[in-house]
């Protein structure tokens, strides 16, 4: 083995070849049948998409780095399901590119945070978190209700999302902006539009409180309130826990 | 820098600029209403900037033969100043993150300050910035030295080290302006990683270009880790960042995996990228600093041969580790738990190897602190892999995990292992490249130990306490059978500690500066010698030299 490797370190390619080789075995194992074997995801029917708001408040989380300090995954553990509710399924973030599973609990999980609180509560603790837990040590985010949301990259959001594989319909694409605006101004023709597509239980609302502006707070609270509402598939197996 | 340029690279420079500033410029325009728009500007800074310093330096005469007869050390020198700016840079802002998060309102009411756009800034400095300038500086040295041949031409070097900070200053303004994937430590979009992937290729072919004009038949240790880190970080920046654009105007993209394979992915390329940017590179560092700054050889050359094919195969089994009880599928945790325990086997050998190295000198490891920088390195590489192989498992894990017990382990591994070796690597570098006697002063180089030292072992201390009491916390039962604590109480228990860590971070940030004020004064002031200017040579000239007449 070692007269093996005496002659290996004496071609810079082969060692080369070799390293790439020898690295790849691990990766090619553990992740291509991922994508293939079946019980990886499990099935749930009722899943429904991100409404294009939704999708927007996604982004701002994203780019706000709230999952530095937010976990999205509830482990297999007693206590976790104790405190945060049903463990989280694969099938929960199917759509979810990326997933936000997080790695660290500066703040508590969120993955069943939808419904959890109001939308007044989520408003206050976003422009001033001290302001309604006084320990917090969470950032406030007082511009996000000053910022107007841009919707005009909606559509092509949608569409790209398509192209990597959720199922968005091109009804969905070509009214991506107008469903922004309608799920967040209750009683407007453009609000019947979002229910008819993305389903009755849409929540449909003012969720910063106020029906004329469009702002990223809207966006936010809205994807907030459905964290854990997209499929009942996990309450369905721990009915007792949680809620 | 110019002057040393040929007269067909420096032609060759001008185009390469001159088309990046094109494509700056095309960035700039079409996405003038896109954050995209500002980053367009700044590559478009940097190449005329850039096609201005050629232009500039283009009337310095072309050099003549003489220099192939020396090594080439200009990037190099650049390199050094950089990794140390980036690491002051980057751990400020690291020490600003610590002190948010124990006094949230020491920052300003505006998008840029916050805590989540931060934190990314001192991870993506203080890894590429710090840890990737420090490495590319430190192989185009080793390359050059164990091959003793010279880099095969002037114009990579460059390319590849200016190249690669575009990309850490891409990723670092990008997060304030909310430019980011989220995925740790592959945050950056998808034009910041596609010119990553050019660099990167020039850099890999700038390695074997020079191993290809070696003296020595053999390919020296430090070699191959350096090569492993190329190759694998090559595979694995290009498969997580797999992404699909909205526009090519924009810089906002969708990763093309969702859920739970995007996570196994996702965590594939975090754990290697500890493996092979934050451990086999270094690794390369030390398998060169330590035996020549103690003038011993590597204690044993199979134990090395076990030790980088063990770390090499291993380690890309072991990334399921961060997805334990989850709704990843239970074989492949058990796969990443299982390798992740057999990985302290190649780990200890590579610890254990450099540690018996210093038989024999260990009377160097007390009078250099240079030396003892890398010895400690050493035992805190030994520490933090029992750690990761110990948080691996499953039981220890559900402890652990989403706690400042990881935080704990990582700065184990990044302070006390990355930062020491780097520094110890750094200190025994920088004489050599201003060929100078030593250290301008080694009394600071004493302080910077110190300093660091203490710094490390408050942060650390800080971390595991407060992971544990944390970790036991979410998981107590009163007697009446619920949860005892709620999370604001975990919380509240954790504000001395986050104190006490800024605290730690602030004593090592001020031993880097105190090494950069050194670095500084070498290069400036210290006494020069001609003594190593002879031996400190590639090997062609010196043979061709030879068969000159009346020599
Ligand atoms: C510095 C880390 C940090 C960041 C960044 C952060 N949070 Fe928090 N978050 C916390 C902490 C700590 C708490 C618990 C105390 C509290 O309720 O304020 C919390 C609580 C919450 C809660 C209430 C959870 C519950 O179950 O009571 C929500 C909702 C929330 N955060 C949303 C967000 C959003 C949205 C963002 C990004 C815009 C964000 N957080 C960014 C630390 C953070
Ligand atoms: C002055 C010294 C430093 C200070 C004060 C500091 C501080 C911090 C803080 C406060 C965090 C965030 C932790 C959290 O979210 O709870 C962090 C994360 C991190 N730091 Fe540092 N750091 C320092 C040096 C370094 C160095 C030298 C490295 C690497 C070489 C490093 C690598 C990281 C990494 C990888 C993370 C992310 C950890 C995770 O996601 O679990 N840090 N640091
Ligand atoms: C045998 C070697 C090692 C093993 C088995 C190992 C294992 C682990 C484990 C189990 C975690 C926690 C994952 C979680 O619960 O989320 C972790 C996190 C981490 N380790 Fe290690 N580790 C090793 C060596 C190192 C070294 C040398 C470094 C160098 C800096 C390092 C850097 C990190 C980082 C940065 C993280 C945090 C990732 C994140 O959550 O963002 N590890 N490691």
């Amino acid at each position: 083995m070692f007269g093996f490797h005496y002659r290996l370190e004496r071609h810079s390619i082969a060692l080369a070849v070799a390293i790439i080789l020898v690295a790849s075995v691990g990766g090619a194992v553990e992740i291509a049948p991922l994508f293939t074997i079946d019980e990886t995801v499990e099935h749930a029917p009722d899943m429904r998409l991100y409404t294009p708001l939704e999708l927007a408040g996604r982004e701002v989380y994203i780019r706000e780095g709230c999952y530095a300090c937010h976990s999205q995954m509830i482990r297999t553990l007693r206590d976790e399901v104790e405190r945060y509710g049903p463990y989280s399924l694969a099938a929960e973030s199917q759509y979810d590119h990326p997933m936000l599973w997080g790695s660290k609990r500066t703040g508590p999980d969120l993955a069943r945070i939808g419904g959890k609180y109001s939308d007044e509560w989520h408003f206050a603790h976003l422009f001033n978190p001290r302001e309604v837990v006084p320990e917090s040590v969470m950032p406030a985010y007082r511009w996000l209700s000053r910022n107007e949301l841009s919707t005009d990259d909606l559509g092509r959001y949608l569409a790209a999302l398509r192209k990597v594989g959720v199922p968005y319909s091109d009804d969905m694409v070509a009214h991506a902006a107008d469903d922004a605006h309608g799920q967040a101004t209750p009683d407007s023709a453009r609000a019947r539009g979002v229910a008819g597509r993305y389903g009755e239980p849409t929540n449909i609302r003012a969720f910063d409180g106020d029906p004329g502006r469009l702002t990223e707070m809207d966006a936010v609270i809205a994807y907030l309130q459905i964290l854990g509402q997209l499929t009942k598939a996990a309450y369905g197996s721990a009915p007792d826990a949680g809620e | 820098m110019v002057a040393q340029l040929t007269q067909f690279e420096r032609r060759l420079a001008l185009i390469i600029a001159g088309l990046m500033a094109l494509c700056g410029l095309v960035l700039a325009a079409f996405g003038h209403r896109d954050p995209i728009g500002v980053h367009g500007l700044i590559i478009l800074a940097a190449a005329i900037g850039t096609m201005f310093v050629v232009i500039s330096g283009s009337f310095a005469d072309v050099p003549d033969d003489s220099h192939l007869g020396r090594y080439y050390d200009d990037p190099i020198k650049v390199g050094v100043v950089l990794a140390m700016g980036w690491a002051v840079f980057a751990m400020a802002v690291g020490d600003w993150v610590a002190w948010l998060l124990a006094y949230p309102e020491m920052t300003f009411d505006a998008a840029w300050s916050g805590f989540g756009r931060l934190r990314p800034m001192h991870t993506t400095g203080i890894i590429f910035g710090f840890g990737g300038n420090a490495l590319i500086a430190t192989s185009f040295h080793v390359m050059q030295r164990t091959s003793r041949a010279r880099m095969p031409d002037q114009l990579s070097p460059w390319f590849v080290l200016l190249g690669y900070n575009l990309f850490c200053i891409l990723a670092v303004t990008g997060y304030p302006m909310g430019i980011t994937q989220s995925k740790e430590y592959a945050e950056p979009e998808w034009y910041a990683d596609i010119w990553l992937v050019i660099v990167w290729v020039v850099y890999l072919a700038l390695y074997l270009r020079t191993l290809a004009r070696r003296q020595e038949p053999h390919i020296y240790v430090a070699n191959w880790y350096y090569l492993a880190f190329i190759l694998v970080v090559a595979v694995l920046h290009i498969v997580n960042n797999l992404a699909m654009p909205i526009a090519l105007a924009s810089a906002k993209s969708f990763p093309i995996f969702a859920g739970v394979q995007d996570a196994m992915t996702q965590w594939w390329y975090g754990h290697n990228a500890v493996a092979f940017f934050l451990t086999a590179g270094f690794l390369g560092m030390m398998y060169y600093y330590l035996p020549t700054r103690s003038g011993r050889p590597i204690f044993s050359y199979r134990l090395s041969i076990i030790s980088f094919w063990g770390i090499t195969f291993f380690y890309m089994w072991a990334g399921s580790h961060h997805l334990h009880y989850t709704a990843l599928p239970h074989w492949v945790q058990t796969l990443g738990m299982t390798f992740s325990a057999m990985l302290l086997v190649p780990s200890w050998a590579s610890a254990g190897n450099a540690l018996l190295t210093l038989n024999g000198a260990w009377h160097k490891v007390r009078d250099d602190a240079t030396l003892r920088f890398m010895m400690v390195a050493a035992v805190f590489y030994g520490l933090s892999t029992f750690e990761g192989s110990f948080m691996a498992i499953r039981p220890v894990n559900s402890l652990s995990h989403y706690t400042d017990w990881t935080v704990a382990h990582v700065h184990a591994g990044a302070l006390g292992w990355v930062a020491l070796i780097t520094f110890g690597a750094i200190y025994a570098l920088v004489p050599i490249l201003w060929k100078r006697q030593g250290m301008y002063s080694s009394a600071l180089v004493e302080v910077h130990f110190w300093l660091a030292l203490a710094g490390t072992l408050v942060y650390v201390f800080a971390m595991w306490n407060s992971g544990l009491v944390q970790g036991l916390m979410w998981r107590t039962y009163s007697a009446s059978g619920t949860l005892a604590y709620s999370f604001v109480e975990s919380l509240v228990a954790m504000h001395p500690y986050y104190i006490a860590r800024a605290v730690g971070g602030l004593l090592f940030l001020s031993g880097a500066v105190v090494g950069c004020i050194n670095i500084w004064m070498t290069a400036r002031h210290a006494p020069g010698t001609a003594q190593d200017a002879v031996r400190d040579r590639p090997l062609v000239i010196l043979a061709s030299r030879s068969l000159e007449p009346g020599e």
